[in-house]
């Protein structure tokens, strides 16, 4: 496991960046595509995001009139950074090789830097839409973090660790955390949908209002590492949340040889979160957006009281020792 | 959290076409809305004073690209007034059919703008697809989508083949399947509900005193159809009730759009199946007498009003085009004030503006140089203070 081979490949190969990348970009493309397919459109080429990608490094930058140019071009990057970080502690073929007792923390902790560079991009770029782009995202991330992470630390309490490869590890003997918690399940599938800014939680950016939001004064490579910060949000936001309730890559028994084992997880990582995705953009084509005010109301009284009442079963159970 | 001036337009996605409104906001609470109309000064009313009648019409297609045929029966109804011509019963009804379908693929077109206002793109993309058919109707029967050149003094420049009708005829079910389910969808679509329920309420005292016309007014129980309270075309002969609504709400006027959309598919299929036979145009004298009249025209909008007034040759001496936006205006900035951020684009959409059909005239001050927008009812153009900063409710 400490083989730095081993620990390189892993870092920035498989399940490292390299494959975060193209999953990244094709869990992009099957959005749009099942979203357009939805709504009886054509959708995009498989390659779309890439290009999309590639062609948006190569546009011009432009500074607005009295931007910090350091910290614009840095924020970006500080987002897509603490996204590939957290990738790294959810096991995606096995058992993370860098897990530790709270990396579920942290993981939650660096997810949370895009919504907060966002602000911070918006608050930066002396434009009246991104600084109420931005003031939307911080609002936003107040009603729905609690629940969201309520829903996420669950399962830590009832499978006793704080540790995202423990919990899986603990399903593999265990029924899945998603029949045992259902409500949270639910919970942290809404809170995903916000955090990824979303329909119906696009109010940050929403273009009828107010053109892009925070985003409205990205340009060239800064809009794609912001783009992609966003795509790798969804790969590992569905991976975090298929390794808390879906079992993660993990069978129920043994297979004779460990690759068997490696592929077999692997396969079961794709499944699930392709479903979990499949879930994402359903919600997406089937809603509108909210208003924050109206958020406000939903996300305090009925998001925020599910995770809280989950989380109180969930001690129940606990003290009652019905689940051992 | 101090006042902040969010500016709307002249181009911004919401829009799309120029107007600029100056958003005073408090928070995502909006104070006060500063309104800028007549960026598309396109002196249509002028060159139609230049033009003799038969090249008065394509013309004046062209003031609107949704409600194109509208314009054209208004000022072909009144110019055949002056003239005391009669059109054929054949012409009335396949210039009703056109305006019906018009409707149609208008109030479709804007379910889906305002479905797209609030985020919500599926609905957006399904009534456009919708709105195909229709399209594809028009497109038979006139040769074009959008301008269809249907009419002319004296009735109309085509008529409708029998496999032209039974082709339209075949495509009615389907449509009046897929409206069916808007018309579901509109009354118990969560999303739509929490967005347009009590967003941009409007008294039926409110409708009246600012003057809103159209669906805008139906919406507020203003029980008013000029196709109904004053019968032009085929109207009165057709089975048809006018659609109002109590709410005053955007819910209301998309449920009096959907409920009219169903209408205009019953009118249709009532023309089709019951248009007379006979020639579709009369011979139209080349000058009209000397005379004025206001022609009224019910436009998917609302009201549309073109006042002519001839002068015993082949010109009008005066036109004046009244569109039903420019009477909606005013009502959204009143409905605005107090409402959220969020909800300006649904309830500007609401109204279903049509902008470059607004735009009359522009009055350059001499002081500054600066451009105050005025419209054909823009008297107040004259008092430099209280337009310099726009409308103010």
């Amino acid at each position: 496991m400490s083989d730095p081979v081993f620990i390189f490949l892993y870092i920035f190969v498989f399940p490292g960046f390299l494959f975060l990348f193209a999953y990244a970009f094709f869990l992009a493309y099957l959005d749009r595509k099942i979203a357009a397919r939805m709504q009886q459109r054509i959708g995009p080429p498989i390659f779309q995001p890439l290009a999309d990608f590639i062609k948006m490094l190569g546009k011009e930058v432009i500074d607005p009139d009295g931007v910090d140019r350091r910290l614009f071009d840095a924020i970006p990057v500080i987002a897509l950074a603490a996204v590939m970080t957290a990738f790294l502690y959810v096991p995606v073929s096995g058992a993370s090789p860098f897990a530790f007792s709270g990396d579920l923390v942290l993981v939650l902790y660096l997810m949370a830097f895009p919504t907060l560079a966002l602000f911070l991009l918006g608050w930066l770029s002396r434009n009246i839409f991104s600084a109420i782009g931005g003031i939307r995202a911080v609002t936003q991330l107040f009603i729905y973090e609690v629940p969201f992470f309520l829903a996420i630390l669950t399962p830590a309490i009832m499978a006793g660790s704080w540790s995202i490869s423990d919990i899986v590890l603990w399903q593999q003997h265990n029924p899945w955390l998603v029949f045992l918690q259902p409500i949270g399940f639910v919970v942290a599938l809404i809170g995903l949908q916000a955090k990824l800014e979303r329909t119906p939680f696009d109010i940050p950016e929403a273009e009828t209002e107010i053109v892009a939001g925070p985003w409205t004064e990205l340009t060239g490579r800064r809009l794609a590492l912001m783009h992609l910060a966003t795509e790798l949000s969804l790969v590992t936001g569905s991976a975090l949340i298929a390794a808390l309730f879906l079992g993660g890559p993990m069978l129920p028994w043994v297979l004779p040889a460990p690759w068997m084992n490696a592929a077999a997880g692997f396969a079961l990582f794709l499944a699930k979160t392709l479903a979990i995705l499949l879930v994402l953009s359903s919600i997406t084509v089937a809603t509108g957006r909210l208003r924050i005010d109206q958020l406000n109301d939903i996300g305090w009284k009925y998001i925020a009281s599910a995770a809280l009442v989950q989380a109180g079963i969930v001690l129940v159970i606990n003290y009652l020792w019905v689940v051992p | 959290m101090p006042e902040v001036v969010v500016p709307i337009g002249p181009h911004h996605p919401a829009l799309k076409e120029p107007v600029n409104f100056r958003v005073i906001a408090d928070g995502e609470k909006i104070v006060r809305l500063e309104l800028d109309l007549s960026y598309n000064h396109r002196g249509i009313e002028k060159a139609a004073e230049q033009r003799n009648f038969i090249r008065v019409l394509p013309l004046l297609e062209r003031v609107c690209g949704i409600c194109s045929h509208s314009h054209a029966t208004a000022f072909a109804k009144g110019v055949e007034e002056i003239m005391g011509l009669e059109i054929p019963p054949r012409a009335r009804y396949i210039r009703t059919i056109i305006a019906e379908l018009e409707r149609m693929h208008s109030h479709l077109l804007w379910l889906g703008v305002a479905a797209h206002e609030i985020g919500f793109n599926t609905l957006f993309m399904w009534s456009w697809r919708d709105r195909e058919a229709v399209q594809d109707t028009l497109e038979e029967m006139s040769g074009n989508r959008v301008h269809y050149g249907m009419n002319e003094i004296g009735g109309v420049r085509r008529d409708l083949t029998p496999a032209q009708i039974k082709t339209a005829l075949a495509r009615l079910p389907d449509l009046e399947d897929r409206i069916q389910k808007y018309v579901g969808m509109v009354n118990s679509e969560e999303t739509m509900l929490i967005r347009f329920r009590g967003v941009g309420k409007m008294s039926r005292e409110e409708a009246l005193k600012y003057g809103a016309v159209g669906p805008t007014a139906r919406a507020s129980g203003v029980d008013y159809d000029v196709r109904r309270d004053d019968p032009y075309l085929a109207y009165d002969e057709i089975p048809w009730k006018v659609i109002t609504d109590n709410h005053g709400d955007v819910y209301g006027r998309t449920r009096v759009r959907v409920g009219e959309l169903w209408e205009s598919t019953q009118i249709v299929r009532f023309c089709l199946e019951n248009i007379p036979a006979g020639p579709v145009r009369v011979e139209a004298p080349k000058n009209a007498p000397e005379g004025e009249i206001l022609s009224r025209y019910e436009a998917p909008r609302g009201e549309l009003a073109h006042y002519i007034r001839t002068n015993g040759t082949d010109k009008v001496e005066r036109i004046d085009i009244r569109s039903p936006t420019l009477a909606n205006w005013t009502s959204v900035a009143m409905c605005l004030t107090g409402q959220n951020l969020a909800d300006i684009p649904v309830i500007v959409a609401a109204i279903d503006p049509c902008l470059s059909c607004t735009c009359r005239m522009v009055v350059v001050h001499r002081r500054g140089g600066r451009a105050v927008p005025g419209t054909a009812a823009g008297e107040s153009g004259h008092d430099p203070k209280s337009r310099q900063d726009g409308w103010r409710p």
